[in-house]
Protein backbone atom coordinates (compact mmCIF):
# COMPACT_ATOMS: atom_id res chain seq x y z
CA UNK A 1 0.00 0.00 0.00
CA UNK A 2 1.51 3.61 -0.98
CA UNK A 3 2.22 5.68 2.19
CA UNK A 4 0.68 9.34 0.15
CA UNK A 5 1.62 12.52 1.39
CA UNK A 6 -0.74 14.79 1.85
CA UNK A 7 0.21 18.33 2.08
CA UNK A 8 -2.10 19.42 4.52
CA UNK A 9 -2.13 16.22 7.17
CA UNK A 10 1.12 14.62 6.20
CA UNK A 11 1.66 11.00 4.59
CA UNK A 12 -1.44 8.22 5.36
CA UNK A 13 -2.42 5.13 3.63
CA UNK A 14 -3.48 4.81 0.32
CA UNK A 15 -6.95 3.41 1.45
CA UNK A 16 -8.09 7.49 2.59
CA UNK A 17 -7.45 8.66 -0.85
CA UNK A 18 -8.98 8.48 -4.49
CA UNK A 19 -6.72 9.24 -7.35
CA UNK A 20 -6.89 12.32 -10.12
CA UNK A 21 -4.00 10.84 -12.62
CA UNK A 22 -2.67 13.78 -14.56
CA UNK A 23 -2.39 16.96 -12.76
CA UNK A 24 -2.30 20.54 -14.09
CA UNK A 25 -4.92 19.74 -17.04
CA UNK A 26 -6.66 23.16 -17.09
CA UNK A 27 -9.68 23.64 -18.75
CA UNK A 28 -9.80 25.30 -22.30
CA UNK A 29 -9.78 29.06 -22.13
CA UNK A 30 -11.75 29.29 -24.97
CA UNK A 31 -13.15 26.21 -25.45
CA UNK A 32 -15.85 27.50 -28.09
CA UNK A 33 -12.82 27.60 -30.79
CA UNK A 34 -11.79 24.35 -30.05
CA UNK A 35 -12.16 21.27 -32.48
CA UNK A 36 -13.22 17.51 -32.25
CA UNK A 37 -9.30 17.23 -32.57
CA UNK A 38 -8.54 19.34 -29.44
CA UNK A 39 -11.44 18.31 -27.62
CA UNK A 40 -10.45 14.54 -27.75
CA UNK A 41 -6.42 15.61 -26.31
CA UNK A 42 -8.42 17.63 -23.81
CA UNK A 43 -10.79 14.82 -22.64
CA UNK A 44 -9.00 11.71 -23.43
CA UNK A 45 -5.18 12.33 -23.67
CA UNK A 46 -3.54 12.15 -20.14
CA UNK A 47 0.21 11.72 -19.47
CA UNK A 48 1.14 7.82 -18.94
CA UNK A 49 5.10 7.94 -18.59
CA UNK A 50 7.16 5.47 -17.17
CA UNK A 51 9.05 7.79 -14.32
CA UNK A 52 7.89 10.44 -13.12
CA UNK A 53 4.65 11.92 -12.70
CA UNK A 54 2.88 14.68 -11.33
CA UNK A 55 -0.59 13.76 -10.45
CA UNK A 56 -3.42 14.54 -8.20
CA UNK A 57 -5.02 12.93 -5.24
CA UNK A 58 -8.11 13.26 -2.86
CA UNK A 59 -7.89 12.86 0.69
CA UNK A 60 -11.31 11.57 0.93
CA UNK A 61 -11.15 10.15 4.21
CA UNK A 62 -9.20 12.54 5.93
CA UNK A 63 -9.23 16.21 4.98
CA UNK A 64 -11.30 15.82 1.54
CA UNK A 65 -8.55 18.35 -0.44
CA UNK A 66 -7.37 17.81 -3.35
CA UNK A 67 -3.37 18.50 -3.90
CA UNK A 68 -1.02 17.41 -6.38
CA UNK A 69 2.80 15.53 -5.80
CA UNK A 70 4.84 13.64 -8.29
CA UNK A 71 5.67 10.24 -8.09
CA UNK A 72 7.18 7.53 -9.97
CA UNK A 73 5.84 5.43 -12.16
CA UNK A 74 8.53 2.27 -11.73
CA UNK A 75 9.54 2.41 -8.48
CA UNK A 76 6.30 3.70 -6.73
CA UNK A 77 8.49 6.65 -4.71
CA UNK A 78 6.70 10.05 -4.23
CA UNK A 79 8.62 12.71 -4.70
CA UNK A 80 7.49 16.39 -2.77
CA UNK A 81 3.74 16.84 -2.79
CA UNK A 82 2.20 20.33 -3.10
CA UNK A 83 -1.05 22.52 -2.94
CA UNK A 84 -3.11 23.22 -5.89
CA UNK A 85 -2.15 26.86 -7.68
CA UNK A 86 0.88 27.00 -5.79
CA UNK A 87 4.17 26.56 -7.53
CA UNK A 88 5.30 23.09 -9.08
CA UNK A 89 8.39 21.47 -7.83
CA UNK A 90 11.19 20.17 -10.47
CA UNK A 91 10.92 16.94 -11.50
CA UNK A 92 12.72 15.09 -8.91
CA UNK A 93 15.83 13.79 -10.40
CA UNK B 1 22.36 -25.88 13.20
CA UNK B 2 23.31 -29.20 10.58
CA UNK B 3 24.41 -27.96 7.14
CA UNK B 4 23.72 -30.05 4.64
CA UNK B 5 25.66 -30.62 1.49
CA UNK B 6 23.63 -30.93 -1.77
CA UNK B 7 25.39 -33.61 -4.63
CA UNK B 8 24.79 -33.08 -8.13
CA UNK B 9 23.37 -36.15 -9.69
CA UNK B 10 25.68 -37.87 -11.48
CA UNK B 11 23.49 -37.61 -15.10
CA UNK B 12 21.24 -35.05 -16.03
CA UNK B 13 18.77 -35.40 -18.64
CA UNK B 14 19.92 -32.71 -21.33
CA UNK B 15 17.61 -29.63 -22.06
CA UNK B 16 14.62 -30.76 -24.14
CA UNK B 17 14.51 -28.51 -27.75
CA UNK B 18 13.21 -25.46 -27.49
CA UNK B 19 9.87 -25.05 -29.61
CA UNK B 20 10.89 -21.93 -31.60
CA UNK B 21 14.54 -20.99 -32.49
CA UNK B 22 16.25 -19.20 -29.51
CA UNK B 23 19.02 -16.81 -30.09
CA UNK B 24 18.25 -15.35 -33.23
CA UNK B 25 20.44 -12.81 -34.69
CA UNK B 26 17.79 -10.39 -36.05
CA UNK B 27 17.97 -9.45 -39.97
CA UNK B 28 18.85 -6.06 -41.33
CA UNK B 29 15.34 -5.96 -42.61
CA UNK B 30 11.55 -7.45 -42.32
CA UNK B 31 8.48 -6.66 -44.13
CA UNK B 32 6.80 -6.63 -40.61
CA UNK B 33 7.86 -6.30 -37.23
CA UNK B 34 5.45 -6.75 -35.02
CA UNK B 35 6.89 -5.46 -31.10
CA UNK B 36 6.02 -7.97 -28.38
CA UNK B 37 5.91 -11.38 -28.07
CA UNK B 38 2.85 -11.86 -25.64
CA UNK B 39 -0.12 -13.66 -26.97
CA UNK B 40 -1.92 -11.25 -29.41
CA UNK B 41 1.86 -10.49 -30.69
CA UNK B 42 2.48 -13.82 -31.55
CA UNK B 43 -1.14 -14.31 -32.88
CA UNK B 44 -0.63 -11.76 -35.41
CA UNK B 45 2.41 -12.86 -36.49
CA UNK B 46 0.81 -16.38 -36.82
CA UNK B 47 -1.87 -14.75 -38.73
CA UNK B 48 0.32 -13.03 -40.70
CA UNK B 49 2.35 -16.18 -42.14
CA UNK B 50 -0.91 -18.30 -41.86
CA UNK B 51 -3.64 -16.42 -43.73
CA UNK B 52 -1.37 -14.23 -45.80
CA UNK B 53 1.58 -15.38 -46.62
CA UNK B 54 3.69 -12.74 -45.15
CA UNK B 55 6.39 -14.61 -43.55
CA UNK B 56 9.54 -12.47 -43.56
CA UNK B 57 8.66 -11.16 -40.36
CA UNK B 58 10.35 -10.68 -36.73
CA UNK B 59 8.29 -10.20 -33.51
CA UNK B 60 10.97 -8.50 -31.05
CA UNK B 61 10.42 -8.77 -27.10
CA UNK B 62 12.29 -6.88 -24.55
CA UNK B 63 11.80 -9.42 -21.82
CA UNK B 64 10.85 -12.88 -22.50
CA UNK B 65 8.40 -14.34 -24.73
CA UNK B 66 4.91 -13.86 -22.77
CA UNK B 67 6.59 -12.88 -19.91
CA UNK B 68 4.32 -10.03 -19.49
CA UNK B 69 0.44 -9.95 -19.26
CA UNK B 70 0.17 -13.51 -21.60
CA UNK B 71 2.21 -15.21 -18.34
CA UNK B 72 -0.43 -13.29 -15.52
CA UNK B 73 -4.04 -12.71 -16.29
CA UNK B 74 -6.79 -15.24 -14.89
CA UNK B 75 -7.21 -16.72 -18.46
CA UNK B 76 -11.07 -16.51 -18.80
CA UNK B 77 -12.64 -17.01 -22.57
CA UNK B 78 -15.68 -15.73 -23.11
CA UNK B 79 -17.57 -13.38 -25.81
CA UNK B 80 -21.18 -12.26 -23.72
CA UNK B 81 -20.12 -8.63 -24.04
CA UNK B 82 -22.71 -6.08 -24.57
CA UNK B 83 -21.95 -3.47 -27.69
CA UNK B 84 -22.50 -5.54 -31.26
CA UNK B 85 -18.85 -4.30 -31.83
CA UNK B 86 -17.76 -6.42 -28.98
CA UNK B 87 -19.83 -8.96 -29.88
CA UNK B 88 -18.15 -8.79 -33.00
CA UNK B 89 -14.35 -9.52 -32.20
CA UNK B 90 -15.04 -11.57 -28.72
CA UNK B 91 -17.15 -13.98 -30.81
CA UNK B 92 -15.00 -14.22 -33.60
CA UNK B 93 -11.91 -14.80 -31.47
CA UNK B 94 -14.03 -17.39 -29.11
CA UNK B 95 -15.14 -19.01 -32.70
CA UNK B 96 -11.21 -19.59 -33.37
CA UNK B 97 -10.39 -20.99 -29.61
CA UNK B 98 -13.08 -24.11 -30.88
CA UNK B 99 -10.44 -25.06 -33.12
CA UNK B 100 -6.97 -23.23 -31.95
CA UNK B 101 -5.44 -26.58 -30.93
CA UNK B 102 -6.21 -28.65 -33.60
CA UNK B 103 -5.19 -25.58 -36.26
CA UNK B 104 -1.60 -24.91 -34.67
CA UNK B 105 -1.54 -28.84 -33.31
CA UNK B 106 -0.36 -28.13 -29.86
CA UNK B 107 -2.06 -28.35 -26.41
CA UNK B 108 -3.72 -25.21 -24.65
CA UNK B 109 -6.15 -26.91 -22.23
CA UNK B 110 -8.80 -25.09 -23.49
CA UNK B 111 -11.88 -25.87 -21.44
CA UNK B 112 -15.17 -24.52 -22.23
CA UNK B 113 -16.82 -25.23 -18.69
CA UNK B 114 -19.13 -22.08 -18.47
CA UNK B 115 -18.81 -18.88 -17.32
CA UNK B 116 -21.28 -17.35 -15.47
CA UNK B 117 -21.17 -13.62 -14.45
CA UNK B 118 -23.48 -13.02 -10.74
CA UNK B 119 -25.35 -9.76 -10.37
CA UNK B 120 -26.47 -8.63 -6.81
CA UNK B 121 -28.68 -6.22 -6.91
CA UNK B 122 -32.08 -5.02 -8.70
CA UNK B 123 -30.54 -2.98 -10.79
CA UNK B 124 -27.51 -5.33 -11.19
CA UNK B 125 -30.25 -8.00 -12.55
CA UNK B 126 -31.23 -5.38 -14.76
CA UNK B 127 -27.85 -4.49 -16.54
CA UNK B 128 -27.13 -7.90 -17.03
CA UNK B 129 -30.56 -9.23 -18.18
CA UNK B 130 -30.03 -6.19 -20.88
CA UNK B 131 -26.74 -7.98 -21.93
CA UNK B 132 -28.28 -11.53 -21.77
CA UNK B 133 -30.64 -9.88 -24.18
CA UNK B 134 -27.52 -7.94 -26.13
CA UNK B 135 -26.07 -11.51 -26.16
CA UNK B 136 -29.04 -12.79 -27.77
CA UNK B 137 -30.10 -10.12 -30.54
CA UNK B 138 -25.95 -10.60 -31.46
CA UNK B 139 -26.30 -14.40 -31.37
CA UNK B 140 -24.12 -15.35 -29.19
CA UNK B 141 -24.79 -18.16 -26.39
CA UNK B 142 -26.31 -16.82 -22.74
CA UNK B 143 -28.81 -17.92 -20.72
CA UNK B 144 -30.14 -16.20 -17.49
CA UNK B 145 -30.02 -18.24 -14.04
CA UNK B 146 -32.24 -18.29 -10.95
CA UNK B 147 -30.37 -18.52 -7.94
CA UNK B 148 -31.20 -22.07 -7.42
CA UNK B 149 -29.94 -22.76 -10.74
CA UNK B 150 -26.45 -21.07 -10.29
CA UNK B 151 -26.22 -23.26 -7.08
CA UNK B 152 -26.87 -26.39 -9.46
CA UNK B 153 -23.64 -26.04 -11.48
CA UNK B 154 -22.10 -24.20 -8.55
CA UNK B 155 -22.79 -25.66 -5.53
CA UNK B 156 -20.51 -23.62 -3.34
CA UNK B 157 -21.91 -20.39 -4.27
CA UNK B 158 -23.74 -19.04 -1.22
CA UNK B 159 -26.84 -17.92 -2.06
CA UNK B 160 -28.31 -16.98 1.18
CA UNK B 161 -30.17 -13.59 1.18
CA UNK B 162 -28.46 -12.89 4.53
CA UNK B 163 -25.10 -11.32 2.65
CA UNK B 164 -23.99 -8.34 1.98
CA UNK B 165 -23.76 -8.67 -1.81
CA UNK B 166 -27.03 -11.28 -2.28
CA UNK B 167 -26.88 -13.57 -5.56
CA UNK B 168 -30.03 -12.57 -7.10
CA UNK B 169 -29.34 -14.11 -10.69
CA UNK B 170 -26.63 -14.87 -13.20
CA UNK B 171 -25.75 -14.50 -16.80
CA UNK B 172 -24.04 -17.81 -18.22
CA UNK B 173 -22.33 -18.31 -21.20
CA UNK B 174 -21.84 -21.88 -21.72
CA UNK B 175 -19.22 -22.05 -24.38
CA UNK B 176 -17.04 -19.71 -22.06
CA UNK B 177 -14.34 -21.42 -19.95
CA UNK B 178 -10.21 -21.26 -19.93
CA UNK B 179 -6.90 -22.49 -21.52
CA UNK B 180 -3.31 -22.50 -20.19
CA UNK B 181 -2.41 -19.21 -21.06
CA UNK B 182 1.40 -20.07 -21.08
CA UNK B 183 0.76 -23.12 -23.59
CA UNK B 184 -1.16 -20.98 -25.90
CA UNK B 185 1.68 -18.62 -26.18
CA UNK B 186 3.94 -21.60 -26.68
CA UNK B 187 1.76 -22.50 -28.94
CA UNK B 188 1.45 -19.73 -31.19
CA UNK B 189 4.86 -19.02 -30.91
CA UNK B 190 5.75 -22.33 -32.65
CA UNK B 191 3.49 -22.76 -35.12
CA UNK B 192 5.08 -19.15 -36.11
CA UNK B 193 8.31 -19.97 -36.27
CA UNK B 194 7.81 -22.98 -37.97
CA UNK B 195 6.46 -20.62 -40.78
CA UNK B 196 9.56 -18.45 -40.30
CA UNK B 197 9.30 -15.72 -38.01
CA UNK B 198 11.92 -14.71 -36.28
CA UNK B 199 11.15 -14.69 -32.34
CA UNK B 200 14.29 -12.11 -30.81
CA UNK B 201 13.52 -11.88 -27.22
CA UNK B 202 15.88 -9.38 -25.25
CA UNK B 203 15.53 -7.31 -28.00
CA UNK B 204 14.04 -3.38 -26.87
CA UNK B 205 12.75 -1.08 -29.15
CA UNK B 206 14.37 1.99 -28.73
CA UNK B 207 12.91 4.65 -30.98
CA UNK B 208 11.28 4.06 -34.57
CA UNK B 209 12.95 5.47 -37.91
CA UNK B 210 10.60 7.39 -39.42
CA UNK B 211 11.43 9.70 -42.66
CA UNK B 212 8.22 12.25 -44.00
CA UNK B 213 5.83 10.53 -41.59
CA UNK B 214 6.20 7.30 -42.79
CA UNK B 215 8.07 4.55 -40.49
CA UNK B 216 11.35 2.44 -41.97
CA UNK B 217 12.36 0.62 -38.92
CA UNK B 218 12.87 0.62 -35.54
CA UNK B 219 15.98 1.41 -33.63
CA UNK B 220 16.55 -1.50 -31.05
CA UNK B 221 19.51 -2.54 -28.34
CA UNK B 222 20.82 -4.95 -31.08
CA UNK B 223 20.74 -2.34 -33.74
CA UNK B 224 18.45 -0.93 -36.00
CA UNK B 225 16.07 -3.23 -38.30
CA UNK B 226 14.25 -2.10 -41.37
CA UNK B 227 10.81 -3.07 -42.00
CA UNK B 228 7.94 -2.43 -44.46
CA UNK B 229 5.28 -2.07 -41.53
CA UNK B 230 5.62 -2.42 -37.68
CA UNK B 231 2.75 -3.10 -35.42
CA UNK B 232 2.86 -1.90 -31.63
CA UNK B 233 1.45 -4.75 -29.91
CA UNK B 234 2.75 -3.81 -26.41
CA UNK B 235 -0.15 -3.72 -23.74
CA UNK B 236 1.41 -1.81 -20.67
CA UNK B 237 3.76 0.03 -22.96
CA UNK B 238 1.95 0.89 -25.37
CA UNK B 239 2.30 5.16 -24.54
CA UNK B 240 5.99 4.52 -23.96
CA UNK B 241 6.60 3.33 -27.81
CA UNK B 242 3.60 5.60 -28.77
CA UNK B 243 5.86 8.30 -27.33
CA UNK B 244 8.70 7.37 -29.25
CA UNK B 245 6.92 7.39 -32.26
CA UNK B 246 5.74 11.21 -31.92
CA UNK B 247 1.57 10.51 -30.81
CA UNK B 248 -0.42 10.52 -28.12
CA UNK B 249 -2.74 7.55 -27.27
CA UNK B 250 -5.21 7.64 -24.17
CA UNK B 251 -4.36 4.78 -22.35
CA UNK B 252 -3.13 5.27 -18.45
CA UNK B 253 -1.59 2.50 -17.61
CA UNK B 254 -2.47 0.35 -13.96
CA UNK B 255 -1.08 -2.64 -12.18
CA UNK B 256 -3.94 -5.55 -12.74
CA UNK B 257 -3.64 -8.43 -9.88
CA UNK B 258 -4.73 -11.99 -9.36
CA UNK B 259 -3.50 -14.78 -6.94
CA UNK B 260 -3.37 -18.59 -6.75
CA UNK B 261 -4.39 -20.77 -4.03
CA UNK B 262 -2.61 -24.17 -2.92
CA UNK B 263 -3.74 -27.27 -5.01
CA UNK B 264 -7.00 -28.33 -3.79
CA UNK B 265 -9.34 -31.07 -4.77
CA UNK B 266 -11.92 -29.84 -7.70
CA UNK B 267 -14.62 -27.89 -6.09
CA UNK B 268 -15.56 -25.86 -9.14
CA UNK B 269 -16.11 -26.65 -12.89
CA UNK B 270 -17.12 -23.53 -13.80
CA UNK B 271 -15.56 -19.78 -13.92
CA UNK B 272 -17.60 -17.23 -11.79
CA UNK B 273 -17.21 -13.48 -11.99
CA UNK B 274 -18.85 -10.59 -10.23
CA UNK B 275 -18.25 -7.22 -11.26
CA UNK B 276 -20.21 -5.85 -7.93
CA UNK B 277 -17.59 -7.65 -5.36
CA UNK B 278 -14.29 -7.44 -8.05
CA UNK B 279 -14.12 -11.02 -7.63
CA UNK B 280 -13.54 -13.32 -11.25
CA UNK B 281 -12.61 -17.23 -10.33
CA UNK B 282 -11.79 -20.48 -11.67
CA UNK B 283 -10.32 -23.93 -10.76
CA UNK B 284 -7.31 -24.44 -12.70
CA UNK B 285 -6.88 -28.00 -14.09
CA UNK B 286 -4.17 -28.36 -11.02
CA UNK B 287 -6.25 -28.06 -8.93
CA UNK B 288 -5.13 -24.10 -7.63
CA UNK B 289 -8.54 -21.72 -7.59
CA UNK B 290 -7.07 -18.89 -9.45
CA UNK B 291 -8.71 -15.33 -8.66
CA UNK B 292 -8.44 -11.93 -10.25
CA UNK B 293 -9.06 -8.60 -8.43
CA UNK B 294 -9.69 -5.60 -9.74
CA UNK B 295 -7.27 -2.71 -10.94
CA UNK B 296 -5.20 -0.28 -8.55
CA UNK B 297 -5.88 2.99 -8.88
CA UNK B 298 -2.72 4.53 -9.61
CA UNK B 299 -0.69 4.60 -13.10
CA UNK B 300 2.45 2.61 -12.85
CA UNK B 301 4.98 0.15 -14.34
CA UNK B 302 5.79 -1.33 -11.60
CA UNK B 303 4.35 -4.86 -12.36
CA UNK B 304 2.40 -5.47 -8.43
CA UNK B 305 0.28 -3.21 -6.25
CA UNK B 306 -1.28 -2.45 -3.30
CA UNK B 307 -2.03 -5.96 -0.89
CA UNK B 308 -5.36 -4.15 0.40
CA UNK B 309 -6.62 -4.71 -3.28
CA UNK B 310 -5.88 -8.74 -2.49
CA UNK B 311 -7.49 -8.69 1.00
CA UNK B 312 -10.57 -6.71 0.00
CA UNK B 313 -11.42 -9.48 -3.17
CA UNK B 314 -10.42 -12.04 -0.80
CA UNK B 315 -13.12 -10.93 1.63
CA UNK B 316 -15.59 -10.76 -1.16
CA UNK B 317 -14.25 -14.08 -2.15
CA UNK B 318 -15.03 -15.74 1.06
CA UNK B 319 -18.51 -14.80 1.46
CA UNK B 320 -19.35 -15.81 -2.10
CA UNK B 321 -17.85 -18.62 -1.22
CA UNK B 322 -17.89 -19.49 2.51
CA UNK B 323 -15.62 -22.68 1.54
CA UNK B 324 -12.50 -20.94 0.31
CA UNK B 325 -12.13 -19.85 4.02
CA UNK B 326 -9.57 -22.33 4.88
CA UNK B 327 -7.84 -22.00 1.57
CA UNK B 328 -4.14 -20.54 1.46
CA UNK B 329 -3.26 -17.96 -0.26
CA UNK B 330 -0.12 -19.35 -2.63
CA UNK B 331 1.04 -16.23 -4.60
CA UNK B 332 -0.25 -12.75 -5.88
CA UNK B 333 1.52 -11.06 -8.38
CA UNK B 334 0.28 -7.96 -10.62
CA UNK B 335 0.92 -7.23 -14.93
CA UNK B 336 0.26 -3.89 -16.18
CA UNK B 337 -2.51 -3.60 -18.35
CA UNK B 338 -3.62 -0.21 -20.75
CA UNK B 339 -6.62 1.34 -20.19
CA UNK B 340 -8.64 2.93 -22.41
CA UNK B 341 -11.00 5.26 -21.88
CA UNK B 342 -14.18 3.26 -22.85
CA UNK B 343 -12.80 0.00 -21.85
CA UNK B 344 -12.19 -1.40 -25.02
CA UNK B 345 -9.31 -1.82 -27.52
CA UNK B 346 -7.23 0.56 -30.28
CA UNK B 347 -6.56 -1.37 -33.19
CA UNK B 348 -5.69 -0.22 -36.61
CA UNK B 349 -4.03 2.84 -38.32
CA UNK B 350 -1.88 5.23 -36.27
CA UNK B 351 -0.95 8.98 -37.45
CA UNK B 352 2.43 7.49 -38.82
CA UNK B 353 2.22 5.29 -42.04
CA UNK B 354 2.98 1.83 -42.14
CA UNK B 355 3.09 1.83 -37.87
CA UNK B 356 -0.07 0.14 -35.89
CA UNK B 357 -1.15 0.00 -33.03
CA UNK B 358 -3.24 -3.15 -30.82
CA UNK B 359 -3.78 -2.09 -27.43
CA UNK B 360 -6.09 -0.92 -25.03
CA UNK B 361 -7.07 -4.12 -24.62
CA UNK B 362 -6.71 -3.83 -20.46
CA UNK B 363 -8.37 -6.34 -18.09
CA UNK B 364 -9.58 -8.55 -20.52
CA UNK B 365 -7.19 -8.65 -23.42
CA UNK B 366 -6.40 -12.98 -22.80
CA UNK B 367 -9.92 -14.32 -24.46
CA UNK B 368 -9.26 -11.95 -27.29
CA UNK B 369 -5.80 -13.31 -28.47
CA UNK B 370 -6.50 -15.04 -31.42
CA UNK B 371 -9.35 -12.73 -32.53
CA UNK B 372 -6.64 -9.66 -31.84
CA UNK B 373 -3.90 -11.47 -33.80
CA UNK B 374 -6.68 -12.19 -36.64
CA UNK B 375 -7.80 -8.38 -37.15
CA UNK B 376 -4.31 -7.04 -36.89
CA UNK B 377 -2.93 -9.35 -38.93
CA UNK B 378 -5.52 -8.44 -41.82
CA UNK B 379 -4.77 -4.42 -40.58
CA UNK B 380 -1.05 -4.88 -41.17
CA UNK B 381 -1.46 -7.22 -44.54
CA UNK B 382 -3.82 -5.01 -46.48
CA UNK B 383 -3.07 -1.48 -44.94
CA UNK B 384 -6.60 -0.98 -44.32
CA UNK B 385 -8.98 -1.65 -40.96
CA UNK B 386 -10.20 -5.44 -41.05
CA UNK B 387 -14.21 -5.14 -40.88
CA UNK B 388 -13.80 -6.50 -37.27
CA UNK B 389 -11.06 -3.91 -36.20
CA UNK B 390 -12.51 -0.78 -37.86
CA UNK B 391 -15.07 0.64 -35.14
CA UNK B 392 -11.38 0.30 -32.64
CA UNK B 393 -10.07 2.73 -34.39
CA UNK B 394 -7.62 5.28 -32.63
CA UNK B 395 -9.77 8.39 -33.80
CA UNK B 396 -13.23 6.92 -32.45
CA UNK B 397 -11.86 9.40 -29.49
CA UNK B 398 -12.35 12.34 -31.85
CA UNK B 399 -15.29 11.33 -33.86
CA UNK B 400 -16.69 10.21 -30.06
CA UNK B 401 -17.91 6.79 -31.16
CA UNK B 402 -16.85 5.30 -28.13
CA UNK B 403 -17.35 1.72 -27.33
CA UNK B 404 -18.42 1.45 -23.75
CA UNK B 405 -17.92 -1.42 -22.24
CA UNK B 406 -16.61 0.38 -19.12
CA UNK B 407 -20.40 1.23 -18.48
CA UNK B 408 -21.70 -2.18 -19.98
CA UNK B 409 -19.36 -4.42 -17.82
CA UNK B 410 -18.68 -3.36 -14.79
CA UNK B 411 -15.38 -3.71 -13.96
CA UNK B 412 -14.32 -7.17 -14.33
CA UNK B 413 -13.62 -7.37 -17.81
Amino acid sequence: MLHIPCPYCGPRDETEFHYGAEAHIAYPENPQSLDDAAWAKFVFIKANPKGWLAERWVHSAGCRRWFNVWRNTITHEFGPAYKPFTQQPKRPA
Amino acid sequence: MATTTRRRSVELPDHPDFLWANNITPKKSYDVIIIGAGGHGLATAYYLAKNHGITNVAILEKGWLAGGNMGRNTTIIRSNYLWDESAGIYDHSLKLWENLEEEVGYEMFFSQRGVMTLAHSVSDVRSKQRNFYANYVNDVDSVWLTPAEIKEIAPIVNISEDIRYPVMGATYQARGGIAKHDWVAWGYAKAAADMGVDIIQGCEVTGFNIVDGKVQGVKTNMGDIAAGKVGMVAAGHTSVLAAMAGFDVPLQSRPLQALVSELLEQVLDTVIMSGAVHVYVSQAHKGELVMGAGTDSYNSYAQRGGFHVIEHQLAAACELFPIFERAHLLRTWGGIVDISPDASPIIGRTPVENLFINSGWGTGGFKATPGSGWVMAATIASGEPDKLAAPYALDRFISGHLIDEHGAAGVAH
